[in-house]
């Protein structure tokens, strides 16, 4: 078993840890308060803000994965070549409007709680797996192709049999980067009342409580290197697989 | 049997085949020649249509390949082509087996056909099966790319310079596998490549092309002799035009009765590669053998007489 092996195992374990019992490791925040503030965040239990926080992160890339690698789909399509830019530029204006802003917009709209959340999480989850998935779909070996097409595949074979397939290493790629970025956007949810992780970090801020914020990071951030590496270690496998280093 | 008749393909201004008609009888193998830009693959892939032709028809059998869906026709053409286009994320059972579940065969049908093609191919089934393509060897992966071609047992097999990837050893092994491919499933073949040594030692008709026009398509031994063009002439290279008639020749073909010493010859060999052997050897004569059994006997004047231009 290699140390970084271990070491995932070790995160892992302290991770699940601290969500089953938070107050267990009491002693250990207990340093970073003062007066006498609780070291552990009890207002709400850990384990269920963690549920709520991954549910909202992996609903919104769901949401965020159909709508843009079908969108590369249509795009790398005959008839659709033409909603290349226009669909880029869709993708592009996703990221570049803040989060807070469109959480700040989405509110009006859609009241207070885990929606405007959502909303945020998904349009920032398009790009990179729109790029990704346009970049699996037309990096196609001509020859593949060709092959392809020459057997007597329908489009929609080639697409489901040999196109999706071939893209998938690089389209898992680009829900990994939006996963890993809607787990730490998801924290500003919680300053519109989504039941988040970020509710911690809002709490230790308010109350100004170092040990909240540091708990409240700590486990966003261990979630976040659990899934990158999970991810990544499914890809490998699928790349090399295909004979792909 | 493929008529292609009158068939053209423009791409804006460029003509790229022009008026091309050239008929394949069934259970032959035609083979299609010319340099890079010459329109060769553009009219195969007109046969599968691959490329819909601008004007003029293709005909299989009689009837015209527009008759079914492209793709259905597709899944009875075998397709193989240069670098060999496997799926690289599919096992070899899978790659071969593609047409066949296209076309919904059972699972007992296809593995069936898989291990019968495997063995066909000097594969053992049980070791190839679950690889995967780039596992492989070039090869290899060139055999399964013929394999998966023929796996529905298509009439006809397309073939766009199927053995350019390989080196040249491997490339003869290849290509006399095909020859004994075609003569016992009496496949009609259409093969496209750059190479006139090839066209020679595989075609019953070659095929000329040149800037999308069909030069001359005529047997090899007539190309070499009555080359139709300038163009033509200098693809079989000068020099190499009674090597080239040679190699069209078995030695048994031309054994004579008489006794000669030393080692026998193959009465399967080339001419070309029994002129070569008596050179090297020093000989004037060479004793030739069929079957272990000594038929007559072949001699450099007698070799050297067939190299001639035939009158």
């Amino acid at each position: 078993m290699s140390a970084g092996t271990v070491l995932r195992a070790a995160t892992l374990v302290v991770l699940l840890a601290f969500l089953l019992a938070p107050e267990a490791f009491g002693p250990l925040f207990a340093p970073l308060t003062e007066r006498g503030a609780p070291p552990i965040y009890v207002q709400a239990d850990m384990l269920t803000l963690a549920v709520n926080h991954l549910a909202l992160v992996f609903a919104a890339v769901f949401a965020a994965t159909i709508v843009a690698v079908g969108l590369a789909i249509v795009v790398t399509r005959p008839f659709g070549t033409e909603f290349l830019p226009l669909s880029r530029s869709i993708a592009n204006i996703g990221q570049t409007f803040p989060p807070i802003a469109v959480l700040a917009l989405a509110v009006p709209a859609l009241g207070f709680g885990a929606a405007p959340t959502f909303v945020a999480l998904f349009l920032y989850g398009l790009l990179p797996i729109f790029e990704n998935a346009l970049t699996g779909l037309t990096n196609l070996q001509p020859t593949v192709r060709d092959a392809a097409d020459g057997m007597g595949m329908t489009e929609r074979q080639r697409l489901l049999r040999v196109e999706l397939p071939l893209a998938l290493p690089v389209i898992l790629a680009g829900i990994r980067l939006s996963t890993v970025i809607a787990l730490a956007t998801a924290t500003i949810g919680s300053t519109v009342a989504a039941s988040t992780l970020g509710e911690v970090i809002i709490a230790g801020l308010l109350t100004d409580n170092i040990a909240f914020i540091l708990q409240g990071g700590l486990v966003v951030g261990a979630l976040a290197v659990l899934i990158y590496d999970a991810f990544l270690w499914t890809e490998r496998r699928l790349a090399r697989r295909m004979g792909r280093t | 049997m493929i008529e292609i008749d009158a068939v053209s393909k423009t791409y804006g201004d460029a003509t790229v085949v022009d008026r091309v008609s050239m008929t394949v009888p069934s259970g032959t193998i035609a083979v299609i020649v010319g340099t890079s830009g010459s329109g060769k693959t553009t009219l195969m892939r007109t046969i599968n249509r691959l490329v819909e032709p601008t004007s003029g028809s293709v005909r299989i059998d009689g009837e015209d390949n527009r008759a079914l869906p492209a793709y259905e026709l597709r899944r009875r053409i075998g397709y193989a082509i240069q670098g060999h286009g496997l799926f690289p994320h599919r096992t070899v059972a899978q790659n071969i087996g593609t047409v066949p579940s296209l076309l919904g065969w059972d699972a007992k049908r296809m593995a069936r056909r898989v291990d019968d093609l495997l063995e066909l191919f000097q594969l053992d089934p049980a070791a190839f099966r679950e690889r995967m393509p780039h596992e492989l060897s070039g090869g290899q992966q060139q055999r399964i790319g013929v394999a998966r071609a023929l796996a529905a047992e298509p009439n006809i097999l397309l073939m766009d310079e199927p053995y350019g990837a390989l080196d040249p050893i491997i490339r003869a092994k290849a290509q006399d596998d095909l020859l004994a491919i075609q003569a016992r499933f009496g496949t009609t073949i259409v093969l496209v490549t750059h190479d006139m040594e090839e066209a020679i030692r595989l075609g019953h008709r070659i095929a000329v092309m040149d800037a999308g026009a069909l030069l001359q398509y005529a047997a090899p031994a007539d190309i070499i002799a009555r080359p139709a063009t300038p163009f033509v002439e200098e693809l079989i290279g000068a020099p190499e035009r009674p090597f080239r008639l040679l190699s069209l020749a078995r030695v048994g073909d031309l054994a004579e009765p008489g006794e000669a010493p030393g080692e026998p010859l193959d009465a399967g060999l080339s001419a070309r590669d029994a002129l070569a052997e008596l050179l090297w050897s020093g000989r004037a004569a060479a004793p030739v053998a069929r079957d272990g059994a000594v038929v007559g006997r072949v001699r450099l004047d007698g070799l050297a007489r067939h190299a001639a231009r035939p009158s």
